[in-house]
């Protein structure tokens, strides 16, 4: 429970992620036993991620990189007074993804453990490929400046050390941008102060304030969400895929989002509003969250940030990720995973309970929630590398959000390109290396050409469709 | 005018008096101390150092509390750049690995390890050859003949570009005549995952990073890059332990790498400070859980202070240079 509620509080600050909060809370797990220990910090793991979506929702800022997908029709709704459903909804799903992948983990790990050894670069590379072509045409802009807005993310991820070279690249002499930009900070900054600045803009009043507080908010939401169940159900699938592959969390938001919208009936109105778009990619995230832990425990290779910080705690208390975990500590194991059904359980009652409160904060006035929210930002800008140079960034691309959302430019396909664009061109290159420049390994293996051909489709997906519609009116017409 | 002279006199002896006294009292940390670490969280340098908070807080070694702050950005060299910025500042510590010498060396970032002060080396991280246990290779030499015969197709994996794995692998090119193709990686854990799927042909994880592997029998140590075995006698797959791999040198590849695990200070403090840690220090080392980490990983357990310390690290920074420089990695 303690753990829980922390997590929550954590994930509610932007950029105090998951990662962050285990890492300052380890130490004072040390004196407990390692079961009861990981218990408490994976309960701080689910109050993050479920925190997570709370300020994407009311602000439109997303507290973890995988919320972003949530703001695109999450916020949407908040601004037409149905805050409320948007935390039901997102809450739900969440549950649903990691309960989800949790059952997967009990049932099938050895076998999951052993399809997660068959990702090498070419296989990553094309997940990140699926990931970026199940996203292109989504955009309401029009697509050169989607490419556009691409582009300037792949310049502003490629800031900073060249893993491939250990050369450092355009940081011309700058010491600060070393580390390059955080993805982090460019999300709080383009989201959170764009979004101020435009609010400001507009009367300083929030557009969301109609939100009405009933209780009954939850139930009447619940009624609604089984007819997603495909939804669901495709998100928790991709959702488990991602996070098993190294990929992790923000890829399968992104990925689940994008499919969800091509998909769904309602598709063209996603964006606006719908509880679709938040009910994707909220459950693929945290499915992808949870079987994250998986790698982690039976190859010793976290699957997120978060991940990485428990797995030191691992080694500390004297247990040993690997292939023989399951077998010489099965109480841990069995522990954590017991730990993972009644921490998403409390998890869930306690962020439901909460939802009215939340959804209240709307009905505060701008000129007293504002600067709070200004605050927060600058917090959690700071918190990522205890830098203050850092919240002078995020004011910076603050500014840049807010011309870019002024000239029509979208802002989701640059955070993917920040986010992924490094990674994606990490792989790509580890597999050229490997194969010495033939393009030809991504389509050497049975799984990576079959990734690759669902790129290509999704990709080309408008297309396909408008041949196929050709194709019955001619048949039709003849 | 002479009493008021007396009186200032006295006011100002009185001064040096309470002086003297506090820089007798030992040097004690006031506030927070932060430990920084110039690599991810996760990584060896990374665990070490939650290790180390680990022990302080649960043996209560020191009144103030101690926070481990990730700086991994640009090879570490945000980090080592915080500390150098730093100067005069005691509640600060950097826990250091390779990238001391190889990040500047091939970023050409300003910065030296002579702009921070050494405090105590914790340990030597050792490099083992490792390839997938399923591949027919037994011994170092088998192994190196087969990637000559294969004219430079083997991957040989490893953590970060320029650094220590990819200095080995190069060291180990020139002393077998032999060619790899280096694939670099973000993590070490990462690699030995990479090779256990067959991804990569061999790699040259440290100890702890592939002990998993090795004892669920996926992987095979070939062996140590080290003038002599490790001294560690607990059997961990099957009736092999660490003392049973043969060094590299007798397998025919003269080539020597350990990695420096020691901390650092800012510049401009104290000698009392520097004594404060270094005595904190010993303390760690004499626990349990510090000895279960050494043994865990099969560190090479030095420790040195002082002098002695400076001049191994100087000593450490010319034959990186020469490395580097050999391998073509120095900054333009």
């Amino acid at each position: 429970m303690l753990g829980i509620t922390l997590g929550v509080i954590i994930g509610v600050l932007p950029g105090l992620g998951g990662a962050n909060g285990i890492a300052i809370l380890l130490p004072l797990t040390f004196s407990m036993s390692p079961t009861s220990a990981i218990i408490m910090l994976s309960c701080i793991y689910w109050g993050a991620l479920f925190g997570g979506a709370i300020t994407s929702v009311l602000f439109n800022i997303p507290g973890e990189p995988w919320s972003v997908a949530t703001t695109f029709d999450g916020y949407p709704m908040a601004q037409k007074g149905k805050a409320g459903e948007a935390l039901t909804a997102a809450f739900t799903s969440s549950f649903v993804g990691a309960l989800f992948a949790v059952i997967m983990i009990t049932l099938l790990a050895p076998l999951v453990a052993s399809f997660a050894l068959e990702f090498g670069p070419p296989e990553i590379f094309s997940v990140y490929f699926l990931a970026f072509c199940s996203f292109v045409g989504l955009s309401k802009e029009p697509p050169f400046k989607t490419v556009a807005a691409m582009m300037i993310g792949f310049a502003l991820g490629a800031v900073g050390l060249d893993q491939m070279t250990g050369q450092l690249r355009l940081t011309f002499g700058f010491s600060e941008l070393l580390s390059g930009f955080d993805f982090l900070i460019a999300v709080i900054g383009l989201f959170g102060i764009g979004e101020i600045l435009l609010t400001m803009e507009e009367g300083l009043n929030f557009r969301g304030n109609a939100a009405k507080i009933n209780p009954k908010v939850v139930w009447q939401t619940w009624k609604e969400l089984p007819r997603y169940w495909a939804t669901s159900l495709r998100s928790c699938v991709i959702g488990c895929w991602m996070g098993i592959s190294p990929a992790g969390a923000t890829p399968a938001s992104f990925m689940s989002y994008g499919i969800a919208k091509r998909v769904s009936k309602r598709g063209k109105f996603f964006g606006k509003g719908e509880i679709e778009g938040v009910v994707a990619p909220e459950t693929a995230a945290h499915a992808a969250g949870t079987s994250a832990l998986l790698p982690m425990l039976s190859l010793g290779v976290p699957g997120s940030p978060t991940a990485a910080v428990l797995l030191g705690g691992l080694l500390i208390w004297g247990l040993q990720p690997g292939p023989l975990l399951f077998v010489e500590q099965k109480d841990f194991v069995w522990g954590l995973i017991a730990s993972m059904y009644l921490g998403n359980v409390v998890g869930l009652i306690i962020v439901l309970t909460c939802v009215p409160f939340f959804a209240a904060i709307l009905r505060v006035p701008f000129g007293i929630i504002g600067p709070i929210i200004l605050v927060m930002c600058a917090i959690g800008a700071y918190t990522v590398h205890n830098n203050t140079f850092d919240v002078v960034m995020m004011l910076v691309f603050g500014v840049a959000g807010y011309v870019l959302k002024k000239t029509n430019y979208p802002l989701a396909p640059m955070v993917l390109a920040i986010v992924l664009g490094d990674k994606a061109e990490e792989a790509f290159r580890q597999s050229l290396l490997a194969s010495q420049g033939g393009l030809g390994v991504f389509f050497s293996t049975k799984l990576v050409s079959t990734i690759m051909v669902l790129g290509l489709i999704a990709l080309f997906w408008p297309l396909i469709q408008e041949f196929f519609s050709r194709l019955r009116s001619s048949r039709v017409a003849t | 005018m002479k009493s008021l002279n007396k009186g200032a006199l006295g006011a100002a002896l009185l001064l040096c008096g309470t002086a003297f006294t506090a820089a007798q009292a030992a040097w004690e940390p006031t506030r927070t101390v932060e430990i920084i670490v110039p690599a991810g969280p996760g990584g060896g340098a990374d665990q070490m150092a939650r290790t180390v908070q680990g022990i302080i807080s649960k043996h209560g070694l020191m009144k103030q509390s101690m926070v481990v702050i990730n700086k991994a950005g640009g090879a570490g060299g945000e980090g080592f750049l915080d500390v150098k910025t730093a100067a005069g500042n005691p509640h600060k510590l950097v826990i250091t690995l390779s990238n001391l010498f190889t990040t500047p060396l091939a970023t050409g970032i300003p910065f030296s390890y002579k702009d921070i002060t050494p405090v105590a080396m914790m340990a030597l991280d050792e490099f083992i050859l490792w390839v997938n246990a399923d591949k027919p290779y037994k011994t170092a030499k088998e192994y190196v003949d087969a990637a000559k015969a294969a004219g430079g197709s083997f991957k040989m994996g490893g953590t970060g570009s320029k650094q220590e794995d990819q200095i080995i692998t190069v060291a180990l090119e020139k002393q077998t005549s032999s060619k790899f193709t280096y694939i670099p990686y973000k993590g070490g854990g990462e690699v030995a995952v990479q090779l256990v799927g067959g991804h990569i042909d061999s790699s040259v994880n440290n100890p702890i990073e592939a002990v998993a592997q090795w004892r669920a029998g996926k992987l095979r140590p070939l062996c140590v890059f080290d003038s002599k075995k490790l001294d560690y006698k607990d059997k961990i797959a099957g009736d092999l332990g660490w003392d049973s791999i043969p060094t590299c040198k007798s397998a025919g590849i003269d080539v020597e790498y350990l990695m420096l695990r020691g901390f650092f200070m800012p510049p401009g403090v104290t000698p009392d400070q520097v004594n404060y840690y270094v005595d904190l220090l010993k303390k760690v080392r004499e626990t349990e859980e510090w000895k279960k980490l050494m043994s865990d990983g099969a560190f090479n357990q030095s420790f040195m202070t002082g002098k002695e310390y400076l001049g191994w690290v100087a000593n450490e920074e010319k034959r990186h240079q020469d490395l580097m420089k050999a391998a073509g990695f120095l900054a333009q």
